[in-house]
């Protein structure tokens, strides 16, 4: 039986990473994921990880050599935040079409400016769109868990596509946690040796990342889409494989006391945990609230978020980026869009919180909680309310 | 392979790959066409000048020692106009 010990998330996700015995890492180091980087840069010179560490110049090349080493066949992780997400986006695009099965950390970061290094989720709606499986993790060792069962996720001949694990920075990046790293022979039983489908080999050759003129580029896009959405069986079976093995087991949309709860609260991410206590709390004192957390973002899980919804009055979603002039945050837009064919939906009401390491305690979910009653009771639900603003 | 404006998404490969080596050679470039290149054998002295400049090598050699442009490759480009020492080569509307 594995044991919990204590350690930094960020350690904790370079043990998935290492126990996933990787070929190749390249990533340029970036506030708040560095630590996973220079973490993984020592079990390679140390021999703990027979793996080709690449340092790169930029996380553009970082991006570009992770789809050279995955394109030869190499298993390939990188990780990421803010900026440096930026900087490699144009490569991002490029990964997903091209059907690379890279795993990447995302240590969540606002975007600049003002000049920011701390945690809201601006940097993964960036590359909503980009075709990457995209899941979030609550706690240490939900990073831990995912990144393993990632690789196995993404490298899977009916899915082949890149994965992202959201990891919120410093709330989770920097924070020791007690975490259960998994044996090696564990994971082998778990995670077979890579096998691609097609591979840079000059005895076979192919050609990859090719042109395509306006006669064909529609069917790549379809033909992409469908890829990822038939990725969300594979996804769920995997984790279920997960967590036999393990005990653990992920839900691409997760509740949390939401039997016989009118109102309930969407985050994603780390939030889920402070919420949960805010629940625990306004139960107590009779609130008929609950919490729902949406694991996978990409591709949406429509089926289970439906399911999640019965019987269910009004939403609060927690949104962590702002889309300037837009509808609302980019979670309760989409949110809004999925409940738009359901009968008798519940009224949802956004709040915008938590940008840029700004602390949201379980207060301030009930006192969220407290404002959207008001909204609902006066019936201004359009548009969004950035929460605890000075004004 | 199916051609391009018949396969569906269904007909892809994972990542788009193509497997097949070579199979540029199947696009058909002279769509681009406006402007044919026209050869005068009474002024051309065979030096193969067209052929060597030629940026899609679509210029060949004909049996009597003449050269021409394989129509299904040839973009009308006019380079091969350009560089001709003895101005044997012109170019002329495509009627169609």
């Amino acid at each position: 039986m594995p044991k919990r010990v204590g350690m930094e998330v960020s350690i904790g996700a370079s043990e998935a990473v290492r126990l996933a015995n990787v070929d190749a890492i390249a990533a340029y180091p970036i506030t708040p994921q560095t630590h996973i980087v220079e973490h993984l840069s020592e079990f390679v010179a140390n021999g703990e990880l027979d793996a080709e560490f690449i340092p790169v110049e930029s996380e553009h090349s970082a991006m570009s050599v992770c789809c050279g080493t995955s394109a030869a066949g190499a298993r390939t992780f990188t990780c990421t935040s803010s900026q440096g997400l930026a900087l490699m986006t144009e490569i991002v695009f490029i990964a997903s079409a091209m059907q690379l099965p890279i795993v990447m950390i995302l240590a969540n970061r606002s975007l600049s400016g003002p000049l920011s290094i701390w945690n809201d989720h601006t940097d993964v709606m960036l590359v909503r769109d980009c075709g990457w499986i995209q899941a979030f993790g609550e706690n240490g060792q939900e990073i831990f868990d995912l990144t393993l069962a990632a690789f196995k996720i993404a490298e899977d001949h009916r899915v082949v596509l890149p994965f992202m694990v959201n990891m919120d920075g410093f709330i989770l990046s920097h924070v020791i946690e007690p975490i259960e790293i998994l044996d090696q022979e564990t994971v082998d039983k778990f995670l077979p040796p890579f096998k691609p489908v097609y591979r840079l080999d000059p005895d076979n050759p192919v050609t990859m990342g090719a042109f395509a003129m306006p006669d064909l580029y529609t069917e790549t896009k379809k033909y992409q889409d469908e890829r990822l959405k038939a990725s969300l069986p594979v996804i769920e079976e995997i984790w279920k494989e997960y967590g036999d093995l393990t005990g653990r087991y992920y839900h691409p949309v997760e509740t949390y006391k939401a039997e016989g709860a009118k109102t309930l609260f969407i985050t994603m991410g780390s939030f889920g945990e402070t919420a949960s206590t805010a629940v625990d709390t306004m139960r107590e004192e009779g609130e008929a609230v609950g919490l729902c957390k949406i694991r996978l973002w990409r591709p949406f899980p429509y089926e289970a978020f439906w399911n999640a919804m019965k019987g269910v009055e009004n939403l609060i979603v927690i949104d962590r980026a702002t889309s300037y002039g837009g509808p609302g945050g980019p979670v309760a837009s989409e949110i809004r869009s999925a409940l738009y064919t359901m009968e008798n939906p519940p009224k949802v009401v956004d709040f915008i919180a938590g940008l840029a390491g700004r602390d949201v305690a379980p207060g301030d979910y009930k006192a969220m909680y407290k404002r959207a009653q008001e909204r609902i009771a006066s019936g201004d639900i359009a548009g969004y309310e950035i929460y605890g603003v000075r004004e | 392979m199916k051609p391009v404006d018949q396969m569906t998404w269904k007909d892809l490969n994972i990542g788009c790959v193509i497997t097949e080596a070579g199979n540029a050679a199947q696009y058909k470039s002279g769509d681009w066409r406006s402007m044919r290149p026209v050869w005068d054998k009474d002024r051309c002295i065979q030096c193969g000048v067209c052929y060597i400049y030629c940026p899609d090598a679509a210029i060949y050699k004909t049996e009597d020692n003449y050269f021409e442009a394989d129509l299904y490759y040839c973009k009308g480009c006019g380079i091969c106009v350009k560089e001709c020492i003895t101005g044997a080569i012109r170019l002329v509307e495509e009627e169609e």
